[in-house]
């Protein structure tokens, strides 16, 4: 049976062009800040601009934090889930899967009604105190990719044995999970963290409606107020999401190699 | 009975109550984090602002401003779901059935992981660059064949831009979700069906589609609510001119527009049963396609 493969390549060949036509007209109207000939000027401006820098090293630092907190949270609970009460498990997933029944826009809105200057809990008081509930709420959002990846990983590896053998030989539990479960799943770990830094750094809404000096609402002040230079923003907020999707598939092609071994 | 609760636990250490220890974290978390507040706006949707019962602030949800901008977002989201599933679909196939080279399919993967999670403000920016009054596909259909988009009602800040703009991340993403699916399809069971004289064309229609069919609703479903909650990417391209629900919620949250707390409340209760539907749809019956698919 000898079929036609014309319209499987039309169909690759639309895919590719919807994916690389918007990155090449993005990147050729990012060279034409200068009259008349191609230039990095645009970029060389918004390196230089001192608010990118604060704002990028302010959301890299909570990206790292919040994907801290969510592996504090994930890996354990992932653990416990599986090595000693599996009847929580739908419980959990369903939780997991939350963040994904409510938008962003609708938790953070539910942040400011509880967590306001005259609450319980006045977190939106103090600048350090919204920085945690930016962190959290960034840990809510990134909550489905990185339980389902870590938990994905566990799945993948024998918990069981492995916390036996550790408990023969005397660990403790803390120990048990940071030194023999963490770096049996550190793939999945990883791809997870790096999701989670591809969701974070640019995010918008959260940042902007708690007033954090994040990233996100910086470009979409240089979108409302330049030309050129948020086309050269997209082009590196682009390398950056692909970065962290090369990361990940790096870590998961490493990873079965060593399970090859 | 509290009392003799923690004697127990004190006593007697058993595994059962360190176990519940080691999921304790993530219960809080998601209790004050996610449920609560979600909560909160749920019960502030049925108050008054002296906080008795109402169902006026759901009442006052009709009326033009709201009920356009629900309209709108769900036409939106409705389009590019729609959109985004069929393209995808149709991209899926080619991955998985095309029998193209082997360097096409890795390649197309890679790139979908990317595109899928390249949304928000800089996606925003991409698409002005690109279909803006400016952009350099406007440009090149007027030079090369005389045809200015604008000219013919096109316009990127609107209902037909926007849904172009979405499909950016939404096609993608459909991929990503179909390729297991149709690699679930066994080459058995299109052999058996053209034993029996099937043709390509029953096969499709009385058992491939059939088994794919939840994946494929799912997926719509999913992606529904991808975009209906989107804003960043809506926020962007268009300030506030653009009336979709989460932009008017985002202008609630920051300024009251609609004079009245609680009808903000009410908004977002609009907003969580819509994307909950259909994520819930999506959930269920992803959950159902484990059956057959593995």
């Amino acid at each position: 049976m000898k079929e036609s493969r014309l319209f499987p390549w039309l169909g690759v060949i639309f895919g590719a062009t919807y994916f690389l036509v918007p990155l090449i007209a993005t990147f050729e109207f990012s060279l034409r800040m200068e009259r008349g000939r191609y230039s990095f000027e645009a970029y060389r401006i918004v390196l230089a601009d001192p608010y990118f820098q604060a704002s990028f090293g302010y959301s890299a630092v909570i990206a790292v934090c919040t994907i801290l907190v969510g592996i504090a949270l994930s890996v354990p609970t992932a653990y416990v889930v599986q090595l000693k009460l599996p009847r929580l498990r739908p419980v959990v997933e369903f939780i997991t899967l939350l963040p994904l029944v409510i938008p962003a826009i609708v938790i953070v809105f539910g942040y400011l009604r509880m967590y306001n200057s005259s609450s319980w809990l006045p977190l939106t008081s103090s600048a350090r105190g919204t920085d945690l509930l930016l962190t959290f709420s960034y840990v809510t959002l990134a909550l489905p990719y990185m339980y389902r990846s870590v938990d994905t990983g566990l799945r993948a590896i024998d918990v069981r044995t492995l916390t036996e053998a550790a408990q023969s030989l005397g660990s403790s539990w803390p120990r048990i999970l940071l030194t023999v479960i963490l770096p049996n799943v550190r793939v999945a770990v990883l791809s997870g963290a790096f999701l989670t830094f591809a969701i974070v750094i640019g995010e918008f809404t959260m940042a902007s409606l708690l007033n954090r000096p994040a990233f996100g609402p910086y470009l979409q002040r240089i979108g409302a107020n330049r030309a050129y230079e948020p086309a050269a923003l997209a082009i590196i907020a682009f390398a950056i999401t692909w970065a962290c999707m090369g990361l990940i598939n790096l870590f998961a092609a490493m990873g079965r190699q060593t399970q090859r071994r | 009975m509290a009392q003799s609760t923690v004697e127990i636990a004190t006593t007697k250490p058993r595994p059962m109550s360190l176990s519940w220890l080691g999921v304790m974290p993530f219960l809080i978390f998601a209790l004050m984090f996610l449920i609560l507040p979600a909560g909160y706006l749920v019960i502030g949707a049925f108050q008054t602002p002296d906080g008795s019962f109402t169902l006026q602030n759901i009442a006052n949800l009709n009326q033009p401003t709201i009920i356009r901008a629900y309209r709108m977002s769900i036409a939106i989201s409705a389009a590019s779901a729609l959109l985004g599933s069929l393209l995808g679909f149709a991209l899926a196939l080619a991955i998985v059935l095309g029998k193209l080279p082997r360097w096409v399919r890795p390649m197309l993967m890679t790139f979908s992981g990317v595109a899928s999670q390249f949304a928000g403000v800089p996606l925003a920016f991409a698409f002005l660059a690109t279909l803006g009054r400016t952009g350099l596909v406007t440009a090149l259909l007027f030079n090369i064949f005389g045809i200015n988009i604008y000219r013919y009602g096109f316009n990127l800040l609107s209902f037909s831009g926007l849904t172009i703009t979405y499909l950016y991340f939404q096609i993608p993403l459909m991929v990503l979700i179909l390729t297991p699916a149709l690699d679930g399809l066994k080459r058995e069971w299109r052999e058996a069906s053209s034993i029996l004289g099937a043709s390509t064309w029953q096969y499709w229609r009385m058992i491939a589609l059939p088994i794919l069919w939840p994946s494929l609703l799912g997926a719509f479903m999913l992606l529904f609510a991808n975009s209906f909650g989107a804003i960043a990417t809506a926020y962007a391209l268009t300030g506030s001119s653009l009336n979709i629900i989460t932009i008017l919620l985002y202008a609630q949250i920051r300024g009251d527009v609609l004079h009245d707390p609680n009808l903000g409340y009410a908004l977002a209760l609009g907003m969580i049963l819509i994307t909950g539907i259909s994520n819930g749809i999506y959930i269920w019956l992803s959950s159902r396609t484990g059956r057959w698919i593995r």
